[in-house]
């Protein structure tokens, strides 16, 4: 075997700067994106004190833009995604039997980018002002908007968009190669699959922001002119990349939800998932047409009856296999025993509240009613049901099934059920009323609105809603530090879970698995208890299991693009050399350097195994 | 409960303002298929809460029931029903939307018997032309009751979105000579004032780029621009001072009658009209307050502070106050 057996044990604060290991990656993208919630989260709170009376001065004009911009752009960005890649990271390796991600330190990358991309962005706040122009960041609002916002706004989501592009294409690369034996496509649990697709769509839809990005940039640092009318450019093409990317990043946030909300759903029915085969083909087709209907955000813009006919039709027909999802998760706990733990009342409350944002999102699709529904509340309503309805509470669902695996701790039932109820009626108490705001002429992305246009009520009751939902973020938080204290969990399997991730000894081992298992059906692990087996039937002997060194070139190089972004928004071209040189230098050693990893030798995971607790 | 609480609510709303109460065929229309596809999706709501409320209520587990459910796979005829419900119901719902889409739809020209009106968006106010009248104003749009109006919507600065719900959707008022848009209204039968509200994030006073829409009767209208196009900027009463002030300071801006530049607000007939700046209530308190200072009001917007003094402003006021049609 291998000499390279130097196993290099960092600890502390080097051991998370320098991890390339998925579990621990997936922590630090837990506790970013949650960071990032919280600062999305007071945003939003600020915008709802602001509108819970009419003509209020809690805030000013440009402040209330600055807050509607970054709470968008921090939410999707800086929030869902990451949260989304905490869980893929901390889950798809050990659904498909894997040791890790198959670039561990390209996935370390992306993490660090993604977080210095976050925090560029939000520092804006302190360096003269946030970005104002909406998170859709239109031209020529965006261009000619004064200050150094938007340029924030182009550069933290550049880098950040970066990260996302790797870690999507390792994901890709992890479940076509990484699968243990056995475990075929039709076999990979649905959390899996919808990873996949999503990993799909950001290869696909990232690549255009990019492009509209850099766009930007050279308009807004180096007086280019794509967007500007006056002198031969032309405002639309900004609107067209950023739907073509902004659509199906709707998709990506939204089917690791479904992916989540299915293992949660089938777990806690104790049956197997409803048509298995017809929730992966409606998620590959979900994925496929979510890059058929960018239009549908634009049908005021003036495209044509034609245009406008052809995206709704196609828009409408995404409705179809949601649907077949909708139905197949309610006759997966047809006949089942429901247990309602915290992560079940999630997934749970999420079914009615998803579909009705997708009502709304048929509605949405008509375009003659579009031009009543857009850029109005009613259009606020509908996303905020879609990813808070949907993503967010799809992710804490997958929170509370997760949790005991990504930290061997149980989050508490009682604080997870207060959290899910003021939550959950703090968000319809916030939502509901606005596709009625909107419907009675109240337009989206107003700092304040005029008394005597009877939209008061309503915009009060919204703000009552919002503290609700602040109230049950709290009572999370609570949660999360009393389980800190806690001991470990009573057992690696605390659900009867179905997948693979459950066959795992806690704490989880580095390794993951000492011996690959060999996968005989779908929810392997099931299949292995229902023959009565205590655990996976390894495909391997016990062996050296070989693994990634840790580095701290990730973070370098994220730093390096993060100060080169700061010369570009101060138009200082050495300070852009100088970060450039930092990052194509570190480039130059990971590239030079040989790094072969290291081994963990037989005789240690034969220790391991007999310390095992399941 | 929630069907029940949207039927409650259908209604509601300020009547000038409110897409629930549509006057006028295109806000008709509009709202017509609104609430087909609304009973569509009631429909699909019920179906599905009805299975879940049943589900969620039978098929909890009872306490020391510990015996494994049925591990169903799935079942082929449930999954053919559940596409193709929805996708018959999705047919009848995209037939009418499809025609209304190209019925809704306005060519770059005019039809004939229609009126022609051309908007544009500025940062934070709405300019309305008619051409074949030749009269430009601001702020306020009037028109007659019972007419199709055909209009072209472009904008001087950043993209505005132009929406009166009560009696049409809204559409985006681009920047560029490319990107014009067009659309038509019709104004209904009843005279009444109605509130319009522009719909794209265009800046920091978005929110007070409201206007009216004035629908009176075809006599009042013809009137209204006989009158219009008669008027002039000469001082009535005691307002000649400000007149002199006025044509200083504000009329290389603001054209009143023929003369005068055309970067800010026409503001011929500016006695008549229902608001300050689109917001204010209309009155000299509030006339002075903008001419003090119109970032107070209207942050960001382009109407530089005029070095005028107290008693200037005043007679600037009482000026503007005093210009009335008829």
């Amino acid at each position: 075997m291998s000499t390279h057996a130097s196993h290099k044990k960092r600890s502390g604060l080097m051991d998370w700067l320098t991890t390339v290991d998925h579990k621990k990656i997936g922590i630090l993208y837990l506790i970013a994106g949650g960071f990032f919630f919280i600062i999305g989260g007071l945003e939003a709170m600020f915008m709802r004190i602001q509108l819970f009376k009419p003509e209020n001065d809690f805030v000013a004009a440009e402040t209330f833009n600055q807050l509607l911009t970054m709470h968008g752009t921090t939410m999707i960005f800086f929030a869902a995604m990451p949260l989304i890649f905490a869980f893929m990271n901390a889950v798809v390796p050990l659904q498909i039997g894997a040791r890790d991600v198959a670039f561990p330190f390209v996935n370390a990358l992306g993490f660090w980018l993604f977080f210095f991309g976050g925090v560029l962005l939000n520092l804006s706040w302190l360096l003269g002002g946030a970005p104002d122009a909406g998170w859709t960041a239109y031209a020529p609002l965006s261009t000619t908007s004064e200050g150094s916002g938007v340029d924030f706004y182009v550069l933290g989501l550049q880098i950040s968009g970066a990260g996302t592009l790797v870690g999507g294409i390792n994901f890709l690369v992890t479940i076509i190669n990484m699968r243990a034996p056995g475990m075929t496509f039709m076999r990979m649990p649905l959390f899996t699959w919808t990873a996949f697709v999503t990993s799909g769509l950001i290869l696909f839809a990232f690549p255009p922001l990019t492009i509209g990005l850099f766009m930007l940039m050279f308009e807004r640092v180096f007086d280019a002119n794509f967007f500007n009318p006056d002198n031969g450019g032309n405002i639309l093409i900004w609107e067209h990349i950023f739907w073509i990317f902004g659509h199906p990043e709707v998709y990506i946030l939204i089917l690791p939800s479904f992916g989540a909300i299915s293992e949660v759903v089938a777990t806690f029915s104790r049956k197997r998932l409803f048509g298995y085969s017809a929730m992966v083909f409606a998620t590959v087709l979900i994925g496929f047409l979510g890059f058929m209907v960018w239009v549908h955000h634009m049908f005021t813009v003036g495209l044509g009856p034609v245009a406008n006919s052809i995206f709704a039709v196609a828009t409408m027909a995404i409705a179809v296999p949601t649907g077949v999802k909708i139905f197949n998760w309610l006759f997966t706990m047809w006949g089942g025993k429901i247990v309602f733990s915290t992560a079940m009342l999630w997934a749970v409350g999420f079914i009615p509240t998803f579909v009705m944002g997708g009502v709304t999102g048929v509605m949405l699709a008509i375009p003659s009613a579009d031009y009543q529904f857009h850029d109005s509340y009613f259009v606020v309503a509908h996303f905020h049901y879609v990813i808070v309805g949907g993503v967010i509470l799809g992710l804490f669902a997958g929170l509370y099934y997760w949790y005991p695996r990504m930290f061997n701790r149980v989050l508490n039932e009682t604080l997870g059920k207060i959290h899910f109820w003021t939550f959950f009626i703090g968000f319809h108490l916030t939502f509901f009323p606005q596709h009625f705001l909107g419907l009675m002429g109240m337009p989206r992305r107003v700092f304040t609105y005029l008394s005597g246009q009877d939209l008061d009520q309503l915009n009060f009751i919204s703000t009552i809603g919002a503290f609700l939902m602040a109230i049950g973020t709290i009572v999370l938080f609570i949660n999360v530090i009393i389980s800190t204290s806690k001991k470990y969990a009573p057992s690696s399997d605390p659900w009867h879970g179905r997948t693979l991730e459950w066959a795992i000894p806690y704490p989880t081992p580095e390794y993951n698995f000492a011996q690959t298992p060999l996968v005989r059906g779908l929810d392997a692990f099931w299949v292995e208890k229902a023959a009565g087996n205590k655990g996976m039937t390894p495909a391997e002997p016990v062996g050296d299991i070989h693994m990634p060194n840790p580095s701290i070139l990730p973070l370098i190089m994220s730093i390096g693009l993060f100060v080169a972004a700061f010369g570009l928004i101060y138009d200082t071209m050495t300070v852009v050399v100088i970060g450039m040189a930092i990052t194509f230098i570190s480039m130059f050693f990971r590239s030079v350097i040989d790094d072969h990893g290291f081994h963990i030798h037989k005789e240690e995971v034969e220790e391991d195994l007999k310390g095992v607790k399941l | 409960m929630f069907a029940m609480l949207a039927l409650l609510l259908m209604g509601c709303g300020d009547p000038t303002l409110s897409a629930l109460l549509p006057q006028g065929e295109v806000a008709d229309k509009q709202y017509s298929l609104m609430v087909l596809s609304l009973a569509i999706m009631i429909f699909v709501l019920l179906v599905v809460f009805v299975i879940y409320v049943f589900v969620i209520i039978k098929f909890r587990k009872r306490k020391g029931d510990d015996t494994i459910p049925e591990q169903v796979e799935g079942n082929h005829l449930l999954e053919i029903l559940w596409t193709a419900i929805p996708i018959l119901l999705l047919i009848i719902l995209a037939v009418p939307t499809v025609m209304q889409t190209f019925d809704l739809s306005a060519k770059d020209k005019p039809k004939k018997g229609e009126l022609a009106l051309k908007v544009t968006g500025h940062q934070y106010w709405w300019e309305f032309e008619y051409p074949k009248e030749e009269i430009i104003t601001s702020q306020e749009l009037v028109l007659p009751v019972n007419t199709k109006v055909h209009v072209e919507l472009s904008s001087a600065d950043v993209i505005h979105s132009f929406w009166i719900p009560s009696l049409a959707g809204k559409t985006d008022t681009n920047p560029g000579d490319g990107s014009k848009n067009y659309m038509w209204i019709e104004t209904g039968s009843k005279e009444q004032v109605y509130k319009g509200k522009c719909a794209e994030l265009c800046g920091a006073s978005h929110a007070l780029m409201d206007f009216k829409v004035k629908v009176v009767s075809k006599d009042k209208y013809q009137a209204w621009v006989n009158s219009f196009k008669k008027a002039s900027g000469k001082a009535t009463g005691n307002a000649a001072e400000g007149q002199k002030i006025f044509e200083k300071n504000c009329l290389s801006c603001h054209a009143v009658g023929k003369e005068g530049g055309n970067t800010g607000p026409n503001l011929t007939g500016f006695g008549d009209k229902q608001r300050v700046a689109g917001v204010l209530e209309h009155n000299k308190d509030n006339v002075k307050k903008w001419i003090k200072d119109p970032q107070k009001v209207k942050p960001g917007n382009n109407m530089p502070n005029v070095p005028l003094n107290d008693e200037e402003v005043d007679a600037v006021a009482d000026y503007l106050l005093s210009l009335k049609l008829q």
